[in-house]
């Protein structure tokens, strides 16, 4: 074409691009949106947990804050230090494909899975724990069933309420968790295409918007952490 | 030639990343310290909430790029925040009125 110079015959020749779009700039916007589209429906989705979570921990305080005193804050505290790190890490992956150091890219997508994967382990010990002591709600595991001997209750807390929390506990922290595993999964697949050479500064848009995914799962934990580990931890030693 | 792809893309500096790196993890070493100490009344919650907020805008703003993002970025995220309220307006204006009616 002899009006090399607009923009559309120059990205045309890109083979990232997909034919409905005009460019790579309106390829990348939409991916952007479109993830920006499904995070929505993520807030809502886990708005619902959290709104279950508010409301009955209005309504049975005492239950709530003697169960929540038995999960361990340290593992809480260690796991949302590891996440922090993994949002971080995966920030520099989308950094380093932006300005095109590729080894960096790879290196920093294989923390981020790593951090992932470290998360799930602390959060299994977790589970484990839980198991042990008897605090998987229901009757899940048979000859296991739910006996809150092991939680120091506080006055007015009822063992009903305490199995309640560690429902929505364990609904809460699940989601969760099953996020960070296809989190991990989408990003394994993302270090594949990278080690192979597909993103640079020009396209990286698969890289950036599975990072806005991690991103948001680590902010689903910000907010769990202080809501479900540290809710009663102030009324631990008065009593 | 590259130049007319990347234009409109805002690049982060490392330093920043660093900073909010840094926050957050102060953020949570707060949100420890502040949960085990006894405040009044309800701010124990409102203290670990108001934390979780910062933490959380500042995740969005520069690790998800929100703030160098489009104005159609703004309002789709904008959205979700409004209907999150909406869900729990509307759920506590029924349970927290309940009883204002002898009729629980």
């Amino acid at each position: 074409m002899a009006e090399g110079h607009i923009a559309t015959e120059h990205t045309a020749s890109h083979p990232a691009l997909q034919h409905h779009f005009e460019n790579l700039e309106q390829q990348r916007e939409a991916g952007t949106l479109g993830m920006w589209v499904f995070l929505v429906t993520e807030i809502m989705f886990f708005g619902g947990m959290f709104l279950a979570y508010t409301l009955y921990r209005t309504q049975y305080p005492q239950a709530f804050a003697s169960a929540s005193n038995h999960l361990s804050w340290q593992l809480g505290a260690l796991n949302t230090g590891v996440l922090i790190l993994s949002s971080f890490t995966m920030a520099l992956a989308v950094y380093s494909a932006q300005i095109g150091k590729r080894r960096n890219q790879i290196v920093c997508l294989a923390l981020t899975i790593l951090l992932g994967l470290t998360f799930l382990v602390v959060k299994a010990i977790e589970y484990h724990e839980k198991y042990v002591d008897h605090l998987i709600p229901g009757r899940l595991f048979p000859g296991n069933p739910f006996n809150p001997g092991k939680v120091h209750l506080l006055p007015g807390a009822s063992a009903n309420n305490v199995e309640m929390f560690y429902w929505i506990y364990f609904a809460m922290t699940g989601m969760h968790a099953v996020h960070m595993i296809i989190g991990v999964g989408v990003l394994s697949v993302i270090m594949y295409f990278a080690a192979r050479g597909r993103y640079g500064p020009e396209y990286h848009n698969p890289v950036e918007i599975s990072g806005l995914y991690w991103h948001f799962v680590d902010i689903i934990w910000i907010f769990l952490f202080p809501l479900l580990y540290l809710l009663g931890r102030h009324l631990e030693h008065g009593g | 030639m590259s130049v007319l792809h990347t234009m409109s893309e805002h690049i982060v500096p490392l330093r920043i990343y660093v900073t909010i790196f840094l926050a957050l993890l102060v953020g949570t070493a707060l949100t420890v310290w502040a949960g085990f100490r006894d405040f009044p009344g309800q701010l124990n919650v409102i203290i670990a909430l108001t934390i979780a907020v910062i933490k959380a805008t500042l995740v969005v703003l520069y690790f998800m790029h929100v703030r160098y993002s489009s104005r159609l970025i703004w309002v789709v995220f904008t959205s979700a925040l409004f209907w999150l309220v909406i869900l729990f307006a509307l759920t506590f204006s029924d349970y927290w009125t309940r009883c204002w009616l002898p009729i629980c």
